[in-house]
């Protein structure tokens, strides 16, 4: 590693640091959303005075704000992220336990995204407006407008429920019985690739026309270079940037999305977690859910950051 | 300052759908949606919520995409769906432009420790995922299509507020634009006369491909029960409803899905074309 490598990754992790810092300030400020007295939406309509006065203690609603925020990062650091307010478990472990279900399909989409849209966009821009050009953006254009929760139950009603090649709902152990948990996080995992997939296609098919059509690939033809060649030695060195960036975006899509497709595919995830928690009012367990998220998204974003770091040649060369 | 020979806008616009088939039936498509929308009450042939012993029934002439578990006319449904999801789209895009635009442009005008900060925020906001963050805001607030999408609204004007800002940067140092400042003009008038007009066409561009992403998030949150609310119909609510019974109707999630398919299609269409029409590399080659 140069000197230079070694400062640029040191200023990306101390950039990151305000990044979390304003992330918790957001989910801590969702509370501060709740229209009127929190304590007394959370107690529900029918709570007695004292459940109003016991919930705003436990939430420290009693207190100035700053001082509510630093006793809530200050618990959040040490992985204390409060009890849920109806099965008065601690949230962290609920999240953590649903976590593996969750990561499992929206990596794999990813991997799936990956595979089927580095290809296509690839043929896609060698092909300039031609016949399978036109075909693969078309493709790419339904990828980005279809609900994929919607495609998920298209794809139930086909190979689960039509030829029984999957199972239906629920989710298996990866460790456990990971050829079980494999069949029931495919369709998922299918269903969620095609955002995915799409918006790989796209950017990956435009950022190769350009390289493609630059000055120098120009050159490196008339020195006779085979099409073959420049594609694998210029082409992909110079599109594997665009192709890094665009994979953060997707996982950050795919964690989002992910939601509606384990509604769909009745898996006991994070998705489900907030979407039940968020429906009870049930805030800790949202405020817990989110947290763990955005702080792999940030995790994600960081080693993105820092492989840019050491494969661009415009951070190696000086 | 135009040019002599420039046509008129209304040639313009005729001309560009000339040029391009797909943002002219895409117009078309969504044209006929709003309408349908407004007229609504006068072209569905049943009420939306009026129930019937005739429960899952195929299509036949009375039910021409037949009727749900409730006996009610899906394409009635279908129908006064439309106001719902252009309402919802319409809000969330409105809530997210009305926060990302001056945020946008005071970030980029001010500069310094302001335009640090702002950046700052928007990348910690940027960090979560878009429909997670949503949810939780929508708890927050109280479930409820207003909600959810106010919600939807804030979650994209980050996004926006990012392209206003480097559109800003860029515009700021063009030369007339210290021409005005030399001469006193205030920034409130500059803003205004300058800066505006010349962040306005991707802005344009975002709105149009945003609505897209705004009509999915309001399918996906009604879908999952935060949306709309039980008896008005919305197709993300149909697409629930139509799931708990599919192994017995399955062709009822085939015309609320195809709905959404076909407007966010369209939406995006019209986005495209107008990224290519608009975008000022290839205005000022012409």
């Amino acid at each position: 590693m140069t000197r230079r490598q070694a400062l640029v990754i040191g200023s990306r992790l101390v950039q990151v640091v305000p990044v979390v810092i304003l992330a918790t300030v957001v989910i801590f400020g969702l509370l501060q959303l709740v229209p009127g007295d929190p304590a007394a939406v959370i107690a529900g309509e029918y709570a007695t005075a004292e459940r109003i006065a016991g919930i705003r203690h436990m939430l420290g609603l009693d207190r100035p704000l700053w001082e509510q925020y630093a006793v809530w990062l200050g618990h959040a650091v040490q992985g204390d992220l409060s009890t849920s307010l109806i099965t008065g478990q601690p949230v962290l472990d609920e999240v953590l336990r649903r976590l593996p279900n969750t990561l499992l399909i929206t990596v794999l989409a990813l991997v799936l995204a990956v595979l089927v849209g580095v290809p296509l966009g690839i043929l896609a821009a060698t092909r300039v407006d031609g016949p399978v050009d036109r075909v693969v953006t078309t493709i790419a254009s339904l990828g980005v407008a279809v609900p994929n929760f919607w495609l998920g139950m298209i794809l139930v009603g086909f190979f689960a429920l039509g030829l029984g090649w999957f199972p239906t709902t629920g989710a298996a152990s990866l460790t456990q019985d990971p050829l079980r948990a494999l069949s029931h996080a495919a369709l998922p995992a299918l269903a969620l690739a095609t955002g995915g997939i799409a918006e790989i296609t796209r950017q990956l098919r435009s950022a190769l026309i350009e390289v493609l059509s630059s000055q120098y690939v120009r050159t490196l033809h008339a020195k006779g270079l085979s099409q073959a060649r420049i594609l694998w030695q210029h082409g992909l060195k110079n599109v594997s940037l665009t192709l890094l960036t665009v994979i953060g975006l997707v996982f950050n899509r795919a964690l989002g999305a992910t939601v509606a497709i384990e509604a769909v595919f009745a898996i006991p995830g994070t998705g489900s977690l907030v979407v039940a928690s968020a429906t009870n009012k049930d805030f800790p367990v949202v405020q817990g859910v989110v947290f763990v998220l955005v702080l792999i998204v940030i995790g994600l974003n960081l080693m993105i950051d820092l492989l840019y770091a050491l494969l661009d040649p415009r951070v190696n060369r000086r | 300052m135009s040019a002599p020979h420039r046509p008129s806008a209304a040639r313009r616009f005729l001309s560009w759908l000339r040029s391009d088939l797909r943002a002219a039936v895409s117009l078309a498509y969504l044209l006929l949606l709003f309408s349908l929308s407004l007229l609504a009450n006068v072209v569905a042939p049943h009420s939306p919520i009026a129930q019937s012993m005739d429960m899952l029934a195929p299509p036949d002439a009375a039910h021409w995409l037949g009727t749900d578990d409730l006996g009610r006319d899906v394409l009635s449904r279908l129908i006064h769906g439309a106001p719902m999801t252009l309402y919802a789209s319409i809000l969330a895009v409105g809530v997210g432009s009305l926060i990302g635009l001056p945020v946008g442009i005071m970030a980029g005008y001010l500069g310094g420790w302001v335009d640090g900060l702002t950046g700052r925020v928007i990348d910690a906001l940027l960090s979560f995922p878009s429909i997670v963050l949503a949810i939780a805001v929508t708890g927050a607030l109280g479930i409820g299509l207003t909600n959810s999408m106010i919600a939807v609204g804030i979650v994209f004007s980050p996004g926006l507020a990012r392209l206003i800002r480097v559109q800003t940067i860029v515009v700021k140092n063009d030369l007339y634009v210290d021409a005005a400042r030399t001469f006193g003009m205030s920034p409130l008038r500059i803003v205004w006369r300058h800066i505006l007009p010349n962040a306005i066409q991707p802005f344009i561009v975002q709105v149009t491909l945003l609505l897209a992403a705004a009509l999915l998030a309001e399918a996906s949150l009604s879908f999952l029960g935060l949306g709309v609310q039980p008896p008005q119909p919305s197709w993300g609510q149909m697409l629930a409803r139509s799931y708990g019974y599919m192994e017995i109707s399955p062709e009822q999630m085939y015309a609320p899905g195809l709905a959404i398919l076909f407007t966010a299609l369209a939406f995006n269409a019209l986005g495209e074309s107008l990224r290519a029409v608009l975008d000022p590399t290839r205005r000022r080659s012409d």
